[in-house]
């Protein structure tokens, strides 16, 4: 018995340091965090009857909106893809980010009764929302398969899966990472400052048409690329575009800038809810 | 002697009042801006210390209570201790799996069915999803609600679910346990299920408990000792009577300066003749058991005394005394002639175990008393360094004899 008391003595003393966060704790809790992407995506359609059809239906209908309204009434060209495909492929290079974006910037405020009564490590949460913001991931690349195979099958324009494509889940990881480092990031401030929350819930909005999801970048007038570049999305919604349909701007150096702003906003995220976690408690 | 489970030493928890927001963003910029001068530090505009410097030790296998007033303290003490939000300065050990109650109900899912919460909450509590499978149906049959174990949560009365939330939580195994205050809401049937069930894991698998409860019942049934908040001061460790007594007595631990002159004498002994004026505890550590005692008496006296003699008396809460210190047990007698006099009283070594003590002083001489100070205050003997043995709970005074050993003849 003592030997095993031994393995769970911890020493709390108020730290003030920047570098505390507890990643053995997370594995410690393994079961909580498969418990909670459950529940997070079980819950969420509970007493409906559609259930999980309801992750398909939203990027569907933003598709159609948009392929209605920017394809036919605006007539926004798109890099010579069938509209209804190049927008759901904008959609599933966007939503994965946007969505773990939406989850994590106001974990600490939205969860704060929970936090206040027990202790498990924070960073669970923010990670239970990435894991089952991906099982969603994954029913909307479906829905894309079925649409391409469908185009492809009626012969609908020039397009095809490029090779690159093994490398898709390479970018869905950077994805996380940057949704994951600047919900943490935000998660931080939030808990202090109210103001952030009502700020990211349309951040995300406007970033959207700040990135090339409607508007492919090779439509950007040239000289202005760079700027619409400094997004680090722009890269990852035009590789995926390029991988799943052959179409589309990759530049290694707009890569190469937005894997290194993800590297650091990540590494910021993190550092930034650790220092924050251990107190917000009295402060949110 | 086993490590203790819980060790606290020195911690405080101060917090800042007042709105959070602009306000304090204008005070943390005009304190960063400081730091970066150089200039000295401003300390934010109001603060309030939940926790004072508190300190004390559980030993394995203990169940202690905490006691208090409302806002001493208490459920501040327990949150650091889960983790839940940390201390502002002092350290804590913890040696064991802690498993904290803090609320009832804790992470519970409206839409979610019974059953799904069970395993919700339990991980939450921090256990596996096998050892909440393996305990499932105990879980249940504590809860009593075999019947609506799959309906969602929210169509619970709030009987039925604080019975599953506790059901939930009494089939930890943590090493350490902390509850606060949980007997509070369900019935009497309830609250009795739940006394026992908490009897029957301190002493059946010799958990460490933490007990915070407003009931003296519920303490005096499941704690072996207590410590009392009062404002963020914890006493030390108390048994339970006199945890109990200080508790709920209207008295406070007074100052160590105390002008008694103007006080009224109750005991017979005018204080005309010879007077107490001032009683002041001077010695460094004041009342700690093992150290120096010194205490600086200010008498005033009318007429010539010829032969009197000083004397402190400590008696328990409860009124029983404990130690005696007269001047004159050696024969030496005090002179007074008319006019003031500063008396200074001094002991090498204060025998008395660290508690709270009635202290009461009298002038006496050829027989009768001169001048009675009763009570001077209440008074707090601390524990210090000389004490290796605080735990032992016996009381009163201890002394050291001198012992002498010699093996007999035969012995191997």
């Amino acid at each position: 018995m003592q030997n095993k008391t031994a393995d769970f003595e911890v020493t709390l003393r108020p730290e003030t340091s920047w570098l505390q966060l507890e990643l053995k704790g997370i594995w410690q809790y393994r079961d909580l965090l498969s418990l909670l992407v459950w529940r997070d995506f079980v819950a969420k359609y509970k007493q409906t009857i559609l259930g999980p059809l309801w992750f398909i239906i939203q990027p569907l209908m933003m598709s159609i909106v948009f392929t209605v309204i920017f394809g036919r009434v605006a007539n926004i060209p798109t890099d010579g893809l069938p509209p209804m495909l190049f927008y759901l492929c904008g959609q599933l290079g966007w939503n994965y980010f946007a969505q773990n974006f939406n989850s994590n910037s106001a974990t600490l405020v939205n969860n704060a009764g929970l936090f206040s009564k027990v202790y498990f490590p924070r960073l669970v949460v923010p990670l239970a929302n990435l894991i089952s913001n991906l099982l969603t991931f994954f029913i909307q690349a479906v829905t894309f398969l079925a649409f391409y195979v469908y185009f492809k099958a009626s012969h609908q324009g020039q397009f095809a899966m490029n090779w690159h494509v093994v490398f898709l889940p390479l970018f869905v990881l950077q994805s996380a990472a940057l949704s994951l480092g600047l919900g943490l990031f935000m998660s931080a401030l939030t808990s202090k400052y109210r103001d952030l929350v009502h700020l990211s819930g349309f951040l995300i909005q406007i970033w959207m048409y700040a990135t090339p999801v409607i508007i492919p970048l090779s439509k950007f007038p040239e000289k202005w690329r760079w700027l619409v570049a400094l997004n680090p999305m722009t890269s990852i919604v035009e590789s995926f575009r390029y991988m799943l349909l052959g179409v589309g701007t990759v530049e290694p150096l707009y890569m190469a800038f937005s894997v290194v702003f993800t590297v650091v906003i990540l590494i910021v995220g993190l550092l930034l809810f650790g220092k924050v976690e251990k107190t917000f408690v009295d402060t949110v | 002697m086993s490590r203790p489970a819980i060790e606290v030493h020195n911690v405080s928890k101060v917090y800042q009042l007042g709105s959070i927001g602009a306000t304090s963003l204008k005070d943390e910029c005009g304190r960063f801006w400081d730091r970066l001068r150089g200039r000295e530090v401003a300390r934010p505009k109001s603060e309030f210390a939940a926790l004072r410097d508190v300190s004390f030790e559980v030993q394995p296998g203990q169940v202690i209570g905490l006691i208090g007033r409302n806002g001493a303290g208490k459920s501040t003490l327990l949150k650091i201790l889960s983790r839940v939000t940390q201390q502002t300065t002092g350290e804590i050990t913890l040696r064991g799996r802690v498993g904290s109650l803090l609320e009832v109900g804790t992470g519970f899912h409206p839409d979610l069915s019974g059953r799904e919460n069970v395993f919700l909450n339990g991980a939450i509590l921090g256990m596996s999803k096998a050892e909440i499978r393996s305990k499932f149906d105990e879980i249940v049959a504590f809860a009593e609600i075999e019947k609506f174990i799959d309906t969602p949560v929210k169509r619970y009365s709030s009987g039925m679910y604080v019975r599953l939330a506790f059901a939930v939580a009494a089939h930890l195994e943590p090493e350490i346990l902390i509850l606060d205050e949980v007997l509070a809401v369900g019935d009497q049937q309830f609250q009795r299920k739940c006394l026992g069930k908490m009897q029957e894991i301190s002493e059946g698998d010799g958990r460490t408990i933490l007990f915070v409860s407003h009931s003296m019942a519920a303490i005096r049934r499941l704690c072996q000792k207590c410590v009392v908040l009062d404002q963020g001061v914890s006493s030390p460790m108390l048994d339970i009577e006199s945890a109990i007594a200080l508790y709920t007595s209207n008295l406070t631990e007074s100052e160590y300066d105390l002008k008694v002159a103007d006080r009224p004498r109750n005991w017979g002994a005018e204080g005309r003749v010879c007077r107490i004026k001032r009683i002041r505890v001077t010695s460094e550590h004041l009342l700690a058991f093992g150290k120096p005692l010194d205490i600086e008496f200010t008498i005033e006296c009318t007429k010539a005394v010829p032969e009197a003699m000083i004397g402190l008396a400590f008696n328990t809460l409860e009124g029983t005394r404990v130690l005696t210190l007269d001047s004159d047990v050696l024969g030496k007698y005090l002179h007074f002639e008319p006019g003031e006099y500063t008396l200074k009283f001094h002991l090498d070594s204060l025998p008395l175990h660290p508690a709270y003590y009635h202290c009461s002083a009298a002038l006496a001489g050829g027989g009768f008393f001169y001048d009675i100070v009763d009570p001077i205050a209440i008074w707090q003997v601390k524990t210090s360094d000389e004490d290796h043995w605080s735990d032992r709970g016996a009381g009163g005074c201890r002394l050291e004899p001198s012992v002498e050993l010699t093996p007999l003849h035969g012995t191997v």
